[in-house]
């Protein structure tokens, strides 16, 4: 449990600590949510489908906790271009520690961020519909940021260096991002994204957002959360036994 | 009982063997030097010896212990200083210091004690709130042997451990090194390519060119068997040349160069 506790703590220490990685990571979504919102609002009202903010930003909080978290996930490859990751590795204790640790770290980082994120999309202007469901966004928050953060860990381990980062972003994290429905209503658009949509747990993660925040939902928020945990528990696996597996 | 104890010891990379079948011991107490060339295999060899690596073949002992089947055994009974920095600069030396207590499971108490202990000693203690990040080449050197030395290991393993200090930082490394080494009782495994070091703290040296092992003993006794005055030349007879000349510093490539003309 120490083990966990203090490999959390030094994540958390760390962002803490920088500030423009703070800041930075803040950057995008603010420009998402403003430009888009405000910019395509009217069109949105005009097609009969209301309010784009509030149909946004949901979709946001889901893009700032994505990106932080395979980022965290990532940052294995910094230790391990640094050394750090080495003094981690000859300690006696076991891999999968380690690797929960640093999970829950990144993970509360991305739910900081996610947290950030959602107070700001308030000042745009966004309103949730009841306060009692706040504790239940939190922890879906958590939950995302666990899945994607165990999926960073994952691709993290096969990497030597930093070289395929770009690769990941462009392939990877930016087609999750796009194809979950954060940005547009999903069940309006053409059936074979319909279908990429639905393999992607992005999807769900902003589906269990709308429902608890606006009250819209396309699965349902317990088709959502089964599909999260279940995704969370099995790229957890798949991380631990990649990280087991590296060597310096 | 030996501290390590390696026989046949061979790692390959795909096609290419980095440790060929050495075989060795390091007793108690002992500091022990494996010098060779970048490349001989030195680095592999520590890393196999440290649970980092798995041989190909061969048998290892740490203190008893095999590091594949009892890894968590042998990974509490040493500390190790890597070729290259391995602290988190971005959290403070004091931080470094308490992560890596907490992952050896040093009890609080004595963790506080050991860690201002062990500070002062490498002449720390006034920088312990600063990030690590700020610290000198050599100041990251010492925060490193003070942390590999937290949970009481009982051998200390140090890869290139001098390499890019400058010799003041040098002297003063060693200093503390064999001050432990006599109180401590601590074994000393050390790779190098300087063979003053070797001549200077090494009570045996094992040397390694291109992964095989080419002698072993102490200091005086390859001289006496190769009949040379000097551990220098004492590696030039056994290898057939002198230690890769772009590896050495320019003082010893001049003496070597001479050498060679006088010949």
């Amino acid at each position: 449990m120490k083990v966990i506790y203090i490999l959390w703590l030094r994540q958390l220490k760390r962002y803490a600590r920088s500030k423009s990685r703070m800041i930075g990571a803040l950057g995008q979504p603010i420009l998402f949510l403003f430009a888009l919102g405000f910019g395509f609002g009217p069109v949105f009202q005009k097609a009969g489908q209301g309010n784009y903010i509030q149909f946004l930003a949901p979709g946001i909080i889901g893009m700032s906790i994505i990106f932080t978290s395979i980022f965290f996930g990532i940052e294995i490859i910094w230790d391990r271009q640094f050394g750090f990751l080495k003094e981690t590795l000859v300690a006696p204790v076991s891999r999968l520690n380690i690797m929960i640790g640093r999970t829950l770290g990144g993970a509360t980082v991305a739910t900081c961020q996610g947290i950030i994120v959602f107070l700001i999309s308030l000042l745009a202007g966004f309103r949730f519909y009841d306060i009692a469901q706040l504790p239940l966004v939190f922890l879906v928050m958590m939950l995302v940021s666990i899945l994607f953060t165990a999926l960073g860990t994952a691709i993290a381990s096969m990497m030597s260096d930093m070289h395929g980062f770009q690769l990941i972003m462009n392939f990877l994290v930016m087609p999750l991002f796009f194809l979950s429905g954060a940005l547009f209503p999903l069940w309006q658009s053409d059936r074979t994204i319909i279908a990429i949509a639905q393999l992607d747990p992005l999807t769900y993660g902003v589906d269990a957002l709308r429902a608890l925040l606006i009250d819209m939902s396309h699965f349902g928020l317990s088709v959502d959360l089964i599909v999260l945990s279940g995704i969370a528990v099995i790229f957890l696996f798949i991380g631990s036994y990649l990280f087991s597996k590296i060597q310096v | 009982m030996n501290s390590i104890e390696a026989h046949n010891l061979t790692k390959k990379f795909k096609n290419v063997t980095a440790v060929d079948a050495i075989s060795f011991h390091v007793e108690e107490g002992e500091i022990f030097a494996f010098l060779g060339p970048n490349g001989a295999g030195k680095t592999t060899t520590i890393k196999m010896l440290t649970t980092l690596l798995t041989p190909t073949a061969g048998a290892l002992a740490l203190n008893g212990y095999n590091p594949i089947t009892h890894s968590n055994e042998v990974r509490r009974s040493f500390g190790i200083v890597f070729q290259d920095p391995s602290l988190d600069d971005e959290l403070t030396a004091y931080e470094n210091m308490e992560f890596h207590g907490v992952l050896y499971n040093v009890p609080k108490k004595i963790r506080k004690e050991r860690i201002a202990q062990l500070l002062a000693f490498v002449e720390l203690a006034d920088r312990k709130n600063d990030l690590v990040k700020h610290f000198s080449g050599g100041m990251k050197r010492r925060l490193e042997i003070a942390r590999g030395l937290l949970h009481h290991p009982k051998i200390l393993f140090m890869d290139e451990p001098t390499l890019g200090l400058d010799p003041q930082t040098r002297n003063h490394m060693w200093k503390y090194v064999q001050d432990l080494n006599a109180q401590e009782k601590i074994t000393v495994f050390f790779t190098t390519h300087y063979m003053e070091e070797v001549t200077r703290v090494a009570t045996r040296v094992a040397i390694i060119d291109h992964g095989h092992m080419i002698a072993c003993g102490s200091p005086a006794e390859l001289q006496e068997q190769t009949k040379t005055s000097s551990l220098e030349e004492a590696f030039l007879a056994l290898t057939g040349n002198t230690i890769r000349t772009e590896e050495a510093d320019p003082a010893s490539m001049m003496r070597m160069y001479r050498r060679t003309m006088k010949k």
